[in-house]
Formats: C-alpha cells, structure tokens, sequence
C-alpha cells in the first residue's frame, strides 16, 4: 500500500555533471509533481569550439571536454578523425591506446568506488577521515589509482589529458624495460583489487529492479571497450552512423545537458549495461568476481553499477596484461604518423568509463572540422537517472526523509555521473 | 600546536582535470592532509564551509552568477591561486569567443535556447579578470611538481615563485630535437616554462597551454627564433589555441595579452 504523503527534498549542487547538479523532489499525498535532475553546469559548447580547427587540434581540444575521461574523449575524436580522413594506424598503435584506455577505465572506476562509494559505506563523509581512519583502505586504493596513472604516463606522457595519442597513430613508444615493469606492478595488482572485492561485498547492495534497454559496443573476439560496434538489449538495428539519430538527444528545460532517449524509450549506458550486453565477453576471473559479489545477467538493478565497475578492473586489469604481452611480443619501435588520405565524415565510438561516447566530425578537403557532434555517456544517463528515481522515491516514502535523501544520492551516485558529479558533495536542503 | 590552514578547491567553467591532478598526487596526498584542513573540495570531499583561507579557484569565468559567487570567495580568502589554464587565462575555453554569443548557443542547444537561463553565456575570461589574484599555477593541466611546489611555498608562507623564461629552455633541459628540424611549428619560444616541456619530449609540439611569457617580444627564445629564421610575430600568431587570435604583438607589453578579455 503506497505511502501518500508530502514531501519535499531539494539537494542543491550535486556537483558536477560535468559540472554542477541539483535534485529537487516534490510529492503531494504521495504522488509526484517535480522530480527533476537539474543540470546547472555553465555549458561550454565543445561542438562550436572545434569549428574551423585544423583536424590535427581537434582530439587536442576535445580531450578538455573532461579531465578524468580525458583518453576516451582524444581516443574517440581520433577514431572519427581517422575515420573521415581514412588513416589506418598501426597494430602497435591500437595496443598502445588501448592500453592508455584499460588505464583510464580502471582509474575512474577506482577513483568513483574508493573516493565516493566507500566512504558513504564506512560512515565517513569523504575520503579525509578514511585517510587517517582506515589507513589500508587509503594505501589500497590510492596504489590501484597511481598505477592506472603511471600507466597513462608511460604510454602517453600524462593521463589528464594525454600527449601523444595523435591522429595517424601515437608519437611516442614506452621502452620494453618499462612495459615490463609495468606488467609486474599489473599481476601485482590484482591483490588490491582482490582487496576491494572484500570491501564491496560489505556494502549492502539496496533492492532495487528496473528493467530498461542497455546500450554498449560490442566488439568482435573481445569485451568491447576501444572498439566495436554500438549495440542494445532490444531488438532494432543499431550503427556508428544511425547512432546519433536514432538515440534522439533533446533540450529539457531543468538540464544544462541535454538528455537522451531511444526508440524503446529509456536507456542505460556504462558498466551495467556493458556487463549486461558482453558477459560472456569477460574474462574468468572477472566472472567468478562477478558472480561472488551477486551480480549475474541481465541485472536490472542500477544500484549493482559500482559492482560492474569492480569487475571491469578485473577484466581489464587482464587484458592490460595481455597487450603488453603482445607488445612485448612484437617489440615496440618508432614508428612514423600515418598520413590522411582523404576526407569526409567520420564516427568515432568508444565505451568511455561511464558509458557510450560518441564523437561525429565533418572533415572538408583542407583537413578543416566544418561540423561536429558528440554524445556523452553522463547525457544518455540522465533520463535513466530520473526515472529511477520517479520509481524508488514513492516505494520508500515510508522511512524517514534522511533516508530517503540517503537512497536518492546513492542512485545518483551508482550511476557515477563523472565522478563529482555523483559526488558526494551533496548539500541537502529540505524546503 | 598553530590551527591548520583552511584550504578550499573552487571550480568554475572547465573539466576539472586540474582538481583532479591534485588527486593525482597519490603520495603526497595522506601528507597534505595532515598539514592543512580541506574544507572544501567539490570533486572528492564531503565537507563544506564558508571558512578558509587560501583558495585554489579553477576554471574560466563564463556566466553572470560565476563572478558573484568568485567575488564572494576573494572576500572570503586571504590567499587566492589560479589553478590551470582555464582560471589564468581563460584557456582553451576562450576558443568559445571567436562566436557571437547568440550563434554559440543556438549551434548546440536548438533555436529556442535563448528562452532558458540555464544556457546562458558570455564571452570566457580568466579570473583575474573580475579579482585580484595572489598567484598563478599554469597549464592545461597544471603539473603536479608545481602544485606541490606553491602549496608547500604557502604553508611556509614564502612566495612562490613562477618561470618567466620560454618552454624552449625546459626542451633543451630535457634533451629535445626541436620540432622545427622537422618542419612542424611550436610555439615554445613564446611560451612560460615550467612544464619541462612535456609535450615535446612525448613526441608532439609545444601548443602553449601555459600561456606567454610576461614579454614575449624580449623574453621569447632569440636562439630557437633566429636557428629557424622566425619573427616574433609569426610565433605569437601562430599561438591561438590558448590565447586569442587576434594578437597584436606591438603592443607594449604582451603580459596578459594571451588572456580573453
Ligand atoms: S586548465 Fe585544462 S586541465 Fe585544467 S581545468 Fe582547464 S581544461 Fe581542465
Ligand atoms: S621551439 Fe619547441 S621544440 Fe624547439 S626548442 Fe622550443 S619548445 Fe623545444
Ligand atoms: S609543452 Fe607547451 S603545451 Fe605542453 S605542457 Fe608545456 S606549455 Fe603546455
């Protein structure tokens, strides 16, 4: 039986989507009259910036769409980039932007579960009190942070916004001693995350179902992260060059960010749905963790994202060992950029820490960017958020209003709307 | 014991990547903690207040409530630090200004975007140009070493002290080729230091993230400058991802000329 009664619940500056947010709430005799996630963020207006920029600047420029996606954001502008101008990079190449990508997935996923989830689930406000508190957690998760960075430096020069990811290929190789090293302190790793498997598991995962269409790549022969296809959970036909009309992206009033919906409606991008479209795409020891921490699929449990995103390190931790394997292999050497040989329209798709990225470049015969377009995977989500929300907030109008405040940020949270901006720095006001 | 300095983060118009290479100090971090009171911190931090003393204020000015709220803070502050590119000198979101403003917001938002306040804007500048700013830590993003270097400079309550001599002289430091052997251009010789020339040493071209020197006509790199047979000018001309366009490099002094204002 529903509960019907008022309530009211504003919480102001969720912080950052990509930038600021506010969740306001308004229900009267229990039915809902406002549940908006306002997006407050002053917009910066990417897609006019690159206009008239020299193909060469543009993954210079779009890497500063975000600090903590930085990689996905150059690797999905070089992949359209290189699509509209007809480069094929080098194998070596590839691995080594995979590799700065494995990296950049682990480290936000490791960043969003020490610095937000845990210190929700420790009782703590934020990492500070942990630090002197719980000093292991500290050196755990700070460990499995600087190693995701050192690998972004090695191959790449820095992770906040890489250097030598360049269209037609990359312009600096790591040394072998170095890739070495780098593997050992991987293998090595697997402890900490081991670690942090023991931590999640005491997180209560809050009941919470809600079947909806997920969105993802899918790759051929692997977990689709760097490459693949776009695909959903439902049944229509999905392309790189149906992407952007058929996941119609609209202006809502409340949001500096513009949402997102499908034919189908509502949709989910980012480690669940990942998980959900490619699991049998994983790799063993990510399975097994998976499944030791309840999460099989199809999950239709948003809250199970942080447990998505813990598996992922696992996998990829795996599979950044196995293209150094490769690389080693093979033996890195200096290779030269390759050069474009044409021009026209290209898409550049990646699975960005949160989600689905999309970049669209309209190159002209000067290597000039005429137009762009790019869909970010905390956009796609919003919708999602929001109606999650619409559904759980009226099923726990029995508690008392700081649980409920509670359960609405931890779902905003789940969703890990680019780290701070599910932050955690949530001031509630009840109105 | 003395009472632990107040910090607090700010974060205005950016992509927060320079909060996030603060975190990024993974080492130093537990350290820093002990030293000084974080008491505000949007990206990781819980708390919240309205008292501090130094203030790191990242990100570019681009909306009418951002300079209410930034002179609010300088009020608050004894110290204020400009954290990145983006509060320095604008950035690279000066880019943005190059529009009208009417045309920007109609490209990404549709035709009725004048009707919502949310999507305001105005033409990008740096934060100094609406406050005092103690002091400046360039970059996009800014490096590690030289956070660490202020922020150890301000609790010893010494003044920090910023590079005035060109990216060229980091390269040569680091070991570099210059570019220009192989025909590509950079714009180091115009460029503040400090960076160890990163970007050059990873393979690519100096793309001035850090903004000019104070006097790039005296300061820039005559050696580099005269090897290759470049005016002035056409370095600084060739410098418009971080700064604007339309530069005009007689004028007296440049100091500041690659901010948006
Ligand atoms: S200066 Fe660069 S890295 Fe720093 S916030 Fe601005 S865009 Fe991000
Ligand atoms: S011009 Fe560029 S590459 Fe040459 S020395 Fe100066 S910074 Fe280095
Ligand atoms: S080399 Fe130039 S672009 Fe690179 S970090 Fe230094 S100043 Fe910025």
């Amino acid at each position: 039986m529903p509960v019907k009664k008022d309530l009211h619940i504003r919480i102001d500056e969720l912080t950052r989507v990509e930038g600021h947010g506010n969740v306001v709430i308004d229900l009267k005799k229990g039915r809902i009259n406002t549940l908006n996630l306002e997006i407050i963020e002053s917009p910066r207006f990417f897609e006019v910036m690159l206009r008239g920029r020299k193909y060469d600047e543009a993954h210079h420029i779009m890497s500063r769409i975000c600090g903590i996606c930085a990689v996905s954001h150059t690797s999905a502008s070089l992949k359209a980039i290189e699509a509209a101008m007809k480069i094929n990079i080098s194998r070596q190449a590839t691995l080594l932007r995979k590799l700065a990508f494995c990296a950049e997935v682990i480290q936000s996923h490791v960043l969003h579960l020490y610095f937000l989830v845990f210190p929700d689930f420790l009782g703590e406000g934020s990492i500070v009190p942990i630090m002197s508190a719980h000093p292991e957690i500290t050196k755990r998760g700070l460990m499995l942070k600087r190693l995701a960075n050192e690998i972004c430096a090695k191959v790449a020069g820095r992770h906040i916004h890489p250097i030598s990811l360049s269209p037609g290929g990359v312009t600096h190789t790591p040394k072998p001693s170095e890739l070495k090293k780098l593997k050992a302190q991987l293998e090595a790793s697997f402890d900490d995350l081991e670690y942090t498997v023991d931590l999640l598991s005491k997180v209560r995962v809050r009941e919470f179902t809600k079947p909806r269409e997920y969105i993802s790549l899918k790759d051929r022969g692997e977990y689709g992260i760097y490459g693949g296809v776009p695909c959903t959970s439902r049944k229509y036909p999905l392309s790189e060059k149906t992407y952007a009309k058929k996941l119609k992206e609209y202006v809502v009033p409340h949001s500096a960010a513009k949402h997102a919906k499908s034919p189908k409606g509502t949709y989910m991008v980012g480690a669940l749905a990942r998980l959900n479209n490619n699991w049998a795409q994983l790799g063993k020891r990510a399975r097994a963790v998976s499944k030791r921490l309840g999460l099989s699929p199809v999950c239709h449990n948003p809250f199970h994202n942080n447990t998505a995103q813990l598996v992922e390190c696992f996998h990829l931790t795996g599979q950044a060992i196995s293209l150094i394997d490769e690389l080693l292999d093979m033996g890195v050497k200096k290779e030269s950029l390759k050069k474009p040989k044409g021009f026209g329209v290209g898409f550049g798709l990646v699975e960005a820490p949160r989600g689905t990225l999309y970049h669209e470049y309209a190159i002209n015969k000067d290597g000039i960017v005429e137009t762009a377009n790019c869909i970010i995977p905390t956009a796609q989500n919003l919708r999602s958020i929001e109606e999650d929300l619409r559904e759980m907030v009226p099923e726990i109008l029995d508690l008392p209003k700081e649980e409920i405040r509670k359960a609405v940020e931890s779902l905003v949270r789940a969703y890990d709307p680019c780290i701070s901006c599910s932050t955690h720095i949530m001031n509630v006001r009840f109105e | 014991m003395p009472q632990k300095p107040k910090v607090a983060f700010f974060s205005f118009t950016c992509c927060e990547g320079c909060q996030l290479a603060v975190l990024s100090c993974e080492d130093e971090l537990p350290e820093i903690i002990k030293d000084v009171n974080i008491v505000n911190f949007r990206e990781a931090f819980d708390q919240r207040s309205e008292d501090y003393e130094i203030a790191f204020i990242e990100g570019s000015i681009s909306r009418k409530d951002e300079i209410h709220k930034l002179k609010k803070i300088r009020a608050k502050a004894r110290v204020v630090v400009a954290l990145g590119a983006c509060s320095s000198t604008g950035g690279l979101n000066c880019l943005k200004n190059l529009y009208p403003m009417e045309f920007v917001k109609k490209e990404v938002y549709g035709k009725n975007a004048s009707r919502y306040p949310r999507f305001d804007t105005m033409p990008v500048k740096p934060v100094d140009a609406f406050i005092h700013v103690d002091h400046y830590i360039h970059g996009c993003p800014i490096p590690k070493k030289e956070f660490l270097s202020v922020f150890t400079s301000l609790l010893m309550g010494s003044v920090p002290v910023m590079a005035n001599y060109p990216v060229c002289v980091d390269c040569k430091m680091a070991g570099n080729i210059c570019v220009f052997e192989k025909g590509m251009t950079c714009v180091g010789p115009v460029t503040r230091a400090g960076c160890d020339a990163i970007c050059v040493t990873y393979g690519c071209v100096c793309w001035g993230c850090r903004g000019f020197v104070d006097d790039p006509n005296v300061a820039s790199h005559e050696e580099t400058l005269k090897r290759y047979g470049m005016a002035h000018s056409e370095v600084i001309r060739s410098f418009n991802l971080y700064g604007e366009r339309k530069m005009e490099p007689k004028a007296a002094s440049m100091k500041s000329k690659t901010k948006c204002r």
